[in-house]
């Protein structure tokens, strides 16, 4: 359950940063990817700031990924 | 020359106790004349408690050991009556530099908090650390105090009884049996007495080795902090470079888990590794290079009877965030006042097991700092590195991420939560001064808040009437009155008002928060005190 974390949509241009984000991944090796992942990550979670928003974050990722 | 822990500063003397048939009873034995037993040893002899300290060796620590200490240390170090003799010897820096692989990634300074008597720490080494306590217990042995240092007096064997322990005593002269109605073992990260007791060391986080290197340079060098991530001449581990008195810098090396002590200790590779650090231009000598091997652990539990642990015997960090020594003092500060009214009959032992709850606390806390400094340090998987680089990388450019960098967190005081001794918050105050915590100082004209309080009760009213003392099964608290007024700069307001208009605070020897409400209201500060001494 989420109280804090915006689930329903709220981009504002969703089309536009998908397409952004792969871009900025075209051509890069592997290890220069995930770093540029992490880098994003920390940015973005110091832009909300909020703890509990951020645990409920790692908890919504944790719980909707495709497990074989 | 020789150096400080060549001279014997306690030498052997022979103790009337020797030449008793009778083992001699006394109040308090301590184990160990390190930082912490010294400090303990003090504290409980200032307050009339006589006091036998029990050292194998007769003189301070050797070598290169503990740097840095931290505010709240100096704090207790001012109540036993030496913080500011430690302070006028010490050094400090005021800007730090991290470095992540070839480059700088960032610069900060050290800020102060504002009205504060003593600073953020101070850089000083263990060894005159020692000194220091020593000479203070030699001023009180000239003022009459009951304390006394026994050096060259080995512990071999311990026996626990119900009231008291018995302890066999090995001198160059043969040796003796005494008994203690409380023993407190400070006998170091080795505790012989945690094995004569058969104690375990529970919860190894991890191991690790460390390269201490003490040189003193021969031109100035900037008081600053270094620190490496990742750097070239030490791959996949970190690098500090840190100021102490006298010229002399302290280099830590990480090395991981195996390696070859004796290799990795000779000259040939240790100064081509300061070179890389230092610049190619730095000349210096090395004073002093030893291997150091960390665990991360603690003993289950810190009482066993008649038995105290304290300092590293208890409990053992890595260190970063310098928590050693400076935790250990925490221990000392927590065991001297119960002890205190233990033994006068004014508290029931089980006084004690508070004790155990709240510096078991306060080595979770360190524990968990010094891990998550370890982890940062020496990421554990290949997706934590990842993590790790991105935040060093950031910080090249984006000031948000460098207080995610972790290179140690100082250490700063432990605030008992949940203590068996606190009374619930009853005032609208901020919480950095809510029960269990140590009283933040504040400026008192040309005086400090801390310099008033300690080694008793004390019921600080602010802007608050109350009873000049009040006495409750024998334990006083006597009123310190003071008003915002008294404090231009308003700490004092900050700290314990806040928004309320008032305040009135009971105050443990130790100097943390006992109890508070906004006037004084009799029974409830009767109860406080009844709770805070383990009659509640
Ligand atoms: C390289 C290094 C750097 C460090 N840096 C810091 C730092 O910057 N800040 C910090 O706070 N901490 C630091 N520490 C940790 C700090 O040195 C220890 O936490 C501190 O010394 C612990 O003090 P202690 O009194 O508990 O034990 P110790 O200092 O180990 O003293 C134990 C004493 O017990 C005596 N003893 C042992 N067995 C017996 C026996 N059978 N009979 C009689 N006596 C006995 C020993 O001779 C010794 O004097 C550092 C440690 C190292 C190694």
């Amino acid at each position: 359950m989420s109280d804090k974390l915006i689930l329903s949509p709220n981009l504002n241009n969703a089309d536009g940063f998908f397409d952004a984000l792969a871009r900025a991944h075209d051509g890069l090796e592997k290890s220069t990817s995930d770093a540029f992942n992490a880098r994003l990550i920390f940015l973005l979670a110091n832009h909300i700031g909020d703890n509990e928003v951020l645990d409920e974050a790692l908890t919504a990722a944790r719980n909707s990924g495709h497990y074989r | 020359m020789s150096k400080i822990f060549d001279v014997p500063l306690y030498a052997y003397t022979r103790s009337p106790d020797q030449d008793e048939g009778m083992p001699v009873r006394h109040p308090v034995v301590i184990i160990g004349a390190g930082p912490v037993g010294l400090a303990t040893a003090i504290d409980l002899a200032q307050q009339g408690i006589k006091t036998v300290i029990l050292d194998d060796n007769d003189r301070v620590s050797f070598g290169s050991r503990a740097i840095c200490f931290a505010k709240r240390p100096l704090e207790i170090l001012d109540r036993l009556g030496c913080g500011e003799a430690m302070v006028k010897r010490g050094v400090q820096w005021d800007t730090g530099k991290v470095f992540f692989d070839t480059r700088q990634v960032y610069e900060f300074s050290l800020t102060e908090e504002e009205g504060h008597k003593n600073p953020a720490f101070i850089n000083l080494q263990q060894y005159t650390f020692e000194q220091v306590l020593v000479e203070r217990i030699r001023e009180m042995q000239a003022d009459g105090a009951p304390i006394e240092i026994r050096g060259r007096n080995k512990v071999e064997a311990i026996g626990q009884h119900d009231d008291h322990v018995k302890l066999e005593v090995e001198t160059p002269e043969g040796s003796y049996t005494i008994e203690a109605d409380w023993l407190v073992a400070c006998d170091g990260a080795n505790s012989p007495t945690r094995r004569m007791l058969g104690l375990d060391f529970d919860g190894q986080v991890f191991e690790d080795n460390f390269l201490i290197a003490d040189v003193v340079m021969k031109a100035d060098f900037p008081s600053e902090r270094w620190f490496w991530f990742d750097p070239p001449f030490n791959r996949g581990q970190s690098a500090l470079l840190h100021k102490q008195p006298d010229n002399v810098w302290r280099i830590d090396l990480q090395l991981g888990r195996d390696i070859d002590k004796e290799r990795e200790k000779r000259p040939e590779n240790v100064v081509p590794r300061l070179k890389a650090m230092l610049g190619d231009d730095a000349e210096f000598n090395l004073e002093w290079v030893s291997i150091y091997t960390f665990q991360c652990c603690r003993m289950d539990r810190f009482r066993h009877g008649r038995t105290l642990f304290a300092g590293d015997s208890a409990h053992q960090v890595s260190p970063f965030g310098a928590r050693g020594a400076n935790s250990g003092l925490q221990d000392a500060d927590n065991i001297a006042w119960k002890l205190k009214l233990v033994l006068d009959g004014k508290a029931p032992e089980t006084l004690m097991d508070s004790y155990n709850i709240e510096r078991v606390h306060g080595a979770d806390e360190n524990i968990l700092n010094s891990t998550r400094s370890t982890e940062f340090i020496t990421p554990k998987s290949e997706m934590s590195r990842i993590l790790r680089d991105a935040i060093l990388d950031l910080s090249a450019h984006h000031e948000f991420a460098q207080p995610v960098v972790n290179s140690g967190r100082l250490s700063v005081p432990c605030t008992y939560d949940g203590s068996m001794l606190n009374s619930a918050d009853a005032l609208a105050a901020p919480d950095l001064t809510r029960p269990g915590s140590p009283c933040p100082d504040a400026p008192l004209g040309d005086d400090h808040l801390l310099d008033k309080l300690g080694n008793d009760f004390v019921l600080l009213t602010i802007d608050a009437d109350a009873p000049e003392s009040f006495e409750e099964n024998g334990v006083a608290a006597s009123r310190l009155a003071l008003s915002v007024r008294d404090d231009p700069s308003l700490t004092l307001k900050r700290q314990y008002l806040g928004d309320a208009p008032s305040g009135v605070y009971l105050i443990r020897p130790d100097q943390h928060v006992a109890a508070r409400r906004e006037a004084f209201d009799e029974p409830h500060f009767r109860a406080a005190l009844r709770r805070a001494t383990g009659k509640e």
